[in-house]
């Protein structure tokens, strides 16, 4: 035990922690958005996967990472009007439609995939992002390097967290969307549009989410796999829930799955006994099942979660 | 007579087959409190509706201040100075008031106007006596308050001409003081008001000039409301003379429900404390108070959903000791509750199915585990026939009932069994005079036959008209009863509010 103590304090694991946040929190952040809007976005598996594959790909082709990032960008922020469409326009349900998007996306990125690189024996991988270190900041002891020496997406995941707040507290397009996703008939009578606020809303969330999926191709593993994104986007419906539906709160539950996810890894690593190393992957999932349980008896969900919204039904 | 803020001229809208509205005029003046009064039907919503944006006329035009405007959502009737007040308010109940009052509102330099709204939410409450703390969430809000806020909402937007959707029927007798007030102040300041209610006496009160509705047409028009008799406008909203049931006098018997110290813990909303009361045969009894006071456990208990920590209850003479809806109901209490589409019956299912539901598990309708459907059908037919209940036949959704037909349909279902005590919530909210009419008259009925009847209640004047006793609820005590004969609306009024105890 005291073997992985000291290795909480190193550098190194500081710096994993805020890598393996990095894309929870965008997904985290955005799922947020599109459930305080009211619509739950289950998709949010296959967004993932289907933005890395094209954010890959681009830059694959093209050699600009700028452009990857744009294209997994779009490409969430398209999978989410898809989303929209099914579930705010046309008030299907949010389950199925979700359930839909994630296998479709899915599929479709296999099959792209294949399309494009074909069967190759190496797997072809990009010239990833380097870190950025912050000038000055960086030089601080211990936290210098592990936080202030990071990918140019980290310091967007770092910045994203107070503007969304700032957005969904302080502006009128925020309280707009904690409006319709608490009762939509509220923001209709006062001539705001629940529709197109619902639908911004999630594209906003879907562009997070393939923000999410681009870190994931294009930072962590410099290379698409299919089992790239293996459950994080499942972890961020989670931690929306553990975040009580608030951008801080949110970032602080990834960053908590991310710590303990990080211990995993170096309990792995450091061969605890004769521990079998699956029973540590399982720690951040029993970790969140159980921060679950105690945390979100008392999270209260927007109102209108779930509810497709038709001006004529009352 | 000053140039009209609205006009609505020969409005018509149809939803299928059915003529909502026919040809509707309607005006209201700068400074003038308009009456819309008709039965549930009569398309008093849907006119609403038309002027406040929800629904495209089929025919006619609106004016405002004497141009014609096209409204085709709320947004335009919002710029057109049009505000309205739902009967379900429109509110975020986790969103603060300042919040609510904020949406929609486009913000000062990309963001929320927070200085701003706090400073007119001020000054809109000096000027109209509606006083309100921006940073609650509406949550915490009384009703009456929450009221307060949806008013204050479309005032903050400008509105000149503000529509309410039967706003007394939520507050308690002190708090509509309180608005009427209001909405005078606001009239004494140029602005229009179209006051839409059932409650004849406060139409009467409050409004300049009154519109009666049936079937969508214009029916009446009242120039002096307040010299004009209820029962007189009560012919214009139903077509036809509208006696009120009289209660003659009645020989009580023995107690057939008893309460003796009855306690609960404050498990949701409040709790009773030390709750002592009786029903005997052949009497009505109210129990008259603000909601939120008690009612909810009070009903529970009696009805066997609830077991109280303390005390006694009799029924007919056995003590209830498990505390089953089904022990209760063995012991002959029928029950009305209070909400009739999530605990009177089953909106999904057939009507016939929501009405032996309490009684599904006797010999009635069902036998060895199997239901037997044609009782179950056959019960719902005789049922339908006798208290013409309206619906296509007793395979119909229960849900697509109007409410005077569900309310029929659930005392039809209680009242086949003939029970002992009866235990009704609300009885007729929501119900237009027609509706109220037949239910007052079975209670009457069922007293006149020996049951002892309960009505938990807001409606002061519909206590006053059918109880012997009305005992007042506070708080979770009974803080007095009165003999009708000594109680009047005043009186029962001060009496809610915890102001006079009596006993």
């Amino acid at each position: 035990m005291s073997v992985v103590l000291e290795q909480i304090f190193q550098v190194g694991f500081l710096a994993a922690i805020i890598r393996i946040a990095t894309p929870l929190a965008f997904a985290t952040l955005g799922e947020m958005f599109s459930e305080r809007a009211g619509v739950l976005n289950l998709g949010i598996e296959g967004i993932m996967l289907l933005s890395a594959m094209t954010g890959f790909t681009a830059t694959s082709l093209s050699g600009s990472l700028w452009l990857g990032v744009l294209a997994a960008m779009l490409t969430g922020a398209l999978m989410g009007a898809v989303h929209a469409l099914f579930t705010v326009a046309l008030g299907l349900s949010q389950h199925v439609c979700g359930i839909g998007v994630t296998l479709f996306s899915s599929g479709l990125a296999y099959f792209l995939y294949r399309l494009i690189f074909g069967q190759q024996s190496v797997p072809p991988s990009i010239k990833s992002f380097e870190t950025l270190p912050i000038p000055v900041l960086s030089d601080i002891p211990v936290l210098g390097p592990a936080v202030f020496n990071q990918f140019s997406l980290v310091y967007m995941a770092m910045a994203a967290v107070p503007l969304a707040a700032f957005v969904l507290y302080r502006t009128p397009w925020g309280l707009s969307v904690r409006m319709v996703g608490e009762n939509p008939r509220a923001a209709d009578s006062a001539g705001v549009g629940v529709i197109a606020t619902r639908f911004q809303a999630v594209i906003l969330g879907g562009a997070l989410m393939g923000l999410a999926g681009a870190f994931l191709s294009m930072v962590q593993f410099n290379a698409f796999t299919f089992g790239l994104v293996s459950g994080r986007g499942w972890v961020a419906i989670a931690l929306v829930v553990f975040g009580r539906w608030d951008p801080w709160r949110s970032a602080g539950a990834a960053l908590l799955f991310a710590f303990v996810d990080a211990l995993q890894l170096r309990m792995q690593a450091s061969g605890l006994g004769h521990i079998p190393y699956e029973a540590f992957l399982m720690l951040p999932f029993i970790f969140t099942i159980v921060a679950m349980a105690v945390m979100s008896r008392n999270a209260v969900a927007p109102s209108a979660l779930l509810k497709p919204f038709r001006r004529e039904e009352r | 007579m000053p140039a009209p803020l609205i006009e609505m001229r020969g409005i018509s809208k149809s939803f299928g087959a059915v003529m909502a509205n026919e040809a509707v005029d309607l005006s209201v003046a700068p400074g003038e409190i308009l009456g819309l009064l008709g039965e549930n039907g009569a398309g008093k919503t849907t006119l609403m509706n038309v002027l406040f944006g929800a629904y495209a006329p089929d025919a006619g035009e609106i004016l405002v201040q004497g141009r014609p405007a096209t409204i085709n959502s709320s947004a335009d009737a919002l710029a057109a100075g049009i505000g309205m007040v739902h009967q379900h308010f429109h509110l975020a109940p986790r969103l603060s008031v300042l919040e609510n009052l904020l949406i929609g509102i486009p913000g000062k330099s990309g963001r929320i106007d927070r200085a701003g709204g706090r400073a007119r939410l001020n000054e809109i409450g000096r000027q109209h006596g509606l006083t309100l703390d921006p940073d609650l969430p509406v949550s915490a809000l009384s009703i009456g308050e929450q009221q307060r806020l949806e008013i204050v909402k479309a005032l903050f937007r400008g509105a000149r001409l503000l529509i309410l959707d039967e706003p007394t029927a939520v507050l308690a007798p002190t708090e509509v003081d309180g608005l009427f007030s209001a909405l005078r102040s606001m009239a004494a300041q140029g602005l229009g008001i179209i006051f839409i209610s059932h409650k004849l006496n406060e139409v009467r009160a409050l409004t300049h000039r009154c519109v009666v509705l049936r079937h969508g047409r214009v029916t009446g028009r009242v120039d002096a409301p307040a010299s004009t008799t209820s029962s007189e406008m009560a012919r214009l909203m139903c077509g036809h003379e509208i006696v009120p049931p009289a209660r003659g006098p009645s020989t009580p018997g023995e107690a057939v429900l008893t309460l003796d110290g009855i306690s609960t813990s404050r498990h949701s909303g409040m709790a009773l404390r030390d709750v002592s009361l009786s029903v005997r045969a052949g009497e009505i009894l109210g129990i008259a108070g603000v909601a939120g006071n008690g009612q909810r456990a009070l009903a529970e208990v009696i009805s066997g959903i609830r077991a109280p920590d303390a005390g006694r209850l009799t029924i007919a003479g056995k003590m209830v000791s498990r505390f089953s809806p089904r022990e209760v109901q063995a012991l002959g209490l029928g029950r009305i509750p209070e909400d009739r589409m999530t605990t009177g019956l089953v909106t999904n299912l057939p009507l016939a199915d929501s009405m032996v539901l309490p009684r599904i598990g006797t010999d009635a309708f069902s036998r060895n585990g199997l239901l037997r459907p044609d009782a179950i059908r056959a019960f719902a037919e005789a049922q339908i026939k006798a208290y013409d209940i309206r619906c296509p036949g007793p395979m119909t959704r229960a849900g697509a009932l109007s409410g005077g037909n569900l309310q029929k349909a659930l005392l039809a279902r209680e009242l086949a069994f003939d029970p002992k005590v009866l235990i009704v919530s609300q009885p007729t909210r929501g119900l237009d005079i027609g509706a109220a009419r037949f239910i007052h008259e079975k209670f009457l009925d069922m007293r006149a036959r020996g049951c002892g009847i309960i009505v938990l209640g807001e409606d002061l004047e519909e206590l006053l008209m059918l109880c012997d006793r009305i005992a007042v609820i506070y708080e979770g005590r009974i803080v007095g009863t009165l003999d009708s004969a000594d109680a009047t609306i005043a009186r029962l009024g001060l009496m809610m509010t915890g102001a006079e105890g009596h006993s």
